[in-house]
């Protein structure tokens, strides 16, 4: 049970979005006017749109039919957006418009390029209409501009919203890949981290470290930070953290290269470092980690003597 | 006059526990198409969880409003949690960190604080409760 | 919705469904502690694959579920926290301390057999050091 999403014309909370000025019937009358003239005159307007575009070199990525027939639907929308007053639909399409042309490989400029050009092609059709008679004309341009800019600007935006979600999915998908995190034996996990890390890259690690354990069904994690000079509470936390949601997953973490500084900030922070798992190098806390999982380390000497 | 959309909001009113699964939903579905990360979708719901439930227990009916914030610098997602009823008459004391081993105890609030990257409150005693949260978009590397 | 309660040998699988309201959970409490009862269940594992959030209140639930579980002599497992809701959980402080957790149905399986098996391995009169 929720209340239906607002158009673009109405709320606004933070006095970003003033609300539009309520249509008089007189401004209603000169849009319903301009309204029937672009649905009458669609066809050849479309036309002239479309060569607009192919004659400006935009969207090259696309075929002429493809070109064509995204004019028609983007045209009636745009028509549908001017007559409602109600950006919603349109919003709605230009997202839709954009998820499919993205991967075409379509730039911001031509979608700000078209969208403008369709908006000249139809001020020019309403020069044509009624250049005999200026006021009118002044009139529907006054009725006709504002709803003409919001329309560009909706889908332009619209446009750049979706290309921006792109390539934060994009970031994030090599984010993932470039995991530190290194599988040294079945169910056994290694994230050395080296350097000093801030709050974000703290939380990268852990949450892509958390991912590994999942995928890789790890059961000990050794974390390995003898390479790291010092941590400030907040990182430390964090470290902490990732102890805690790494037992959620059902692994034991063991923290190796634990330096006294480090050790001073995490008994600062409150942290019990005798219920923490801790052992002096990464060397060792491979051997406890195999010791765990059930592994038993032989020397190899051993092993090539009951060979013989 | 406004050339575009720059704020869009939903209104998800709470006045029973079946309206906290529904807005979980509606935050999920709002903070994916925004293009959020899987984790911060996490911490999104858990935080509107959080506080729906706060607002059923205490308050009996108020509701939560997602605010999908498109503006540079900083897009992001907004949840205003409002409701009238009793109001918390020490605010600092339900800020402080109650939590002992046995889980998450009181409203819940410093959780949620430590979950986004704002948070803001403002309550009077009587009158109502009003909690907004904000999660930002990461920043595109360009 | 119920959640359903799987007997499998001497353990119970719950599964849980993503869209489970805060009746349900209570629901699953009840009928988790009467079937351990009535089964004379050794195990219990709370599958949570599909849960998206897990809040204070879920978490409580799930520690009252493991405590009364306690009570009737069983051992109960939560299985399957997906990464991104156990790193919402360690942000909110929640930790289900004092639960035993793994990764999945499988991995909880594991537990319990590994767990019953030290115990039948243990000489029940006391006397004598444990051979491990």
């Amino acid at each position: 049970m929720r209340s239906p999403a607002l158009d673009g014309t109405g709320h606004d909370i933070e006095s970003q979005s003033p609300p539009a000025r309520p249509r008089d019937a007189y401004t209603a009358a000169l849009l319903n006017e301009l309204l029937a003239h672009l649905r009458e005159q669609g066809p050849q307007l479309r036309e002239e749109w479309a060569r607009r575009i192919i004659e400006a070199n935009l969207l090259t990525a696309m075929t002429r039919e493809e070109i064509y027939a995204e004019v028609v639907s983007v045209y009636d929308q745009y028509v549908e957006a001017l007559e409602s007053g109600a950006f919603r639909a349109l919003q709605a399409y230009a997202q839709n418009l954009s998820e499919r042309i993205i991967p075409r490989g379509v730039e911001t400029h031509e979608v700000v390029g078209i969208v403008l050009l369709l908006r000249d092609v139809l001020a020019r059709a309403l020069f044509t209409k009624y250049h005999g008679d200026i006021k009118k004309l002044t009139e529907i341009l006054d009725a006709y501009e504002p709803a003409a800019n919001r329309i560009a600007s909706t889908v332009s935006v619209g446009f750049v919203q979706e290309r921006e979600r792109t390539i934060r999915e994009q970031q994030e998908a090599i984010r993932e890949l470039s995991t530190p995190v290194l599988q040294v034996r079945e169910r056994l996990l290694i994230l050395p981290i080296i350097g000093l890390i801030d709050p974000q890259r703290a939380r990268q690690l852990m949450e892509q470290l958390l991912r590994a354990i999942r995928n890789n069904r790890a059961r000990v994690v050794v974390i390995d930070i003898t390479g790291v000079p010092a941590m400030d509470s907040t990182v430390a936390n964090h470290l902490v953290q990732t102890v805690e949601a790494s037992r959620l997953l059902g692994a034991t973490v063991i923290v190796t290269g634990l330096s006294p500084d480090i050790a001073q900030t995490l008994v600062n922070i409150g942290v019990d470092l005798a219920k923490m798992d801790t052992v002096g190098d990464l060397q060792g806390g491979i051997e406890e980690a195999s010791r765990l999982l059930g592994y038993r380390i032989v020397p190899i000497t051993a092993e090539a003597q009951q060979a013989r | 006059m406004a050339w575009g959309p720059v704020l869009d909001e939903i209104r998800l009113p709470i006045t029973a526990h079946g309206d906290i699964v529904n807005a979980r939903q509606e935050g999920r579905r709002v903070a994916a198409e925004m293009g959020f990360s899987s984790t911060d979708v996490a911490l999104i719901i858990t935080s509107i969880s959080e506080l729906a439930r706060n607002i059923v227990q205490y308050a009996r009916q108020g509701e939560l409003v997602l605010v999908i914030n498109h503006s540079n610098p900083h897009p992001g997602l907004v949840v205003i949690a409002r409701d009238n009823g009793p109001g918390i008459p020490d605010i600092r004391k339900a800020m402080q960190d109650g939590y002992s081993t046995s889980g998450g105890l009181g409203l819940g609030l410093p959780g949620v604080r430590r979950l986004m990257d704002e948070f803001d409150i403002a309550s009077e005693v009587g009158k109502g409760t009003t909690v907004t949260i904000k999660k930002y978009l990461p920043e595109i590397r360009r | 919705m119920e959640v359903p309660i799987l007997k499998q040998g001497p353990y119970l699988i719950a599964s849980v469904q993503s869209t489970l309201s805060d009746d349900d959970f209570i629901r699953l409490r009840q009928a988790l502690v009467e079937q351990v009862g009535k089964f004379r269940s050794r195990g219990v594992i709370v599958d949570v694959t599909p849960l998206d959030v897990m809040d204070s209140f879920a978490t409580r639930t799930l520690r009252d579920i493991a405590f009364m579980i306690r009570l009737r002599g069983a051992q109960t497992v939560i299985v399957g926290l997906q990464p991104e809701v156990a790193f919402a959980m360690v942000q909110l402080g929640l930790s289900l301390q004092g639960v035993a957790t793994a990764l999945d149905l499988e991995e909880g399986l594991v537990y319990l057999d590994d767990k019953f098996k030290k115990a039948e391995e243990q000489p029940q009169d006391g006397m004598g050091p444990s051979v491990r």
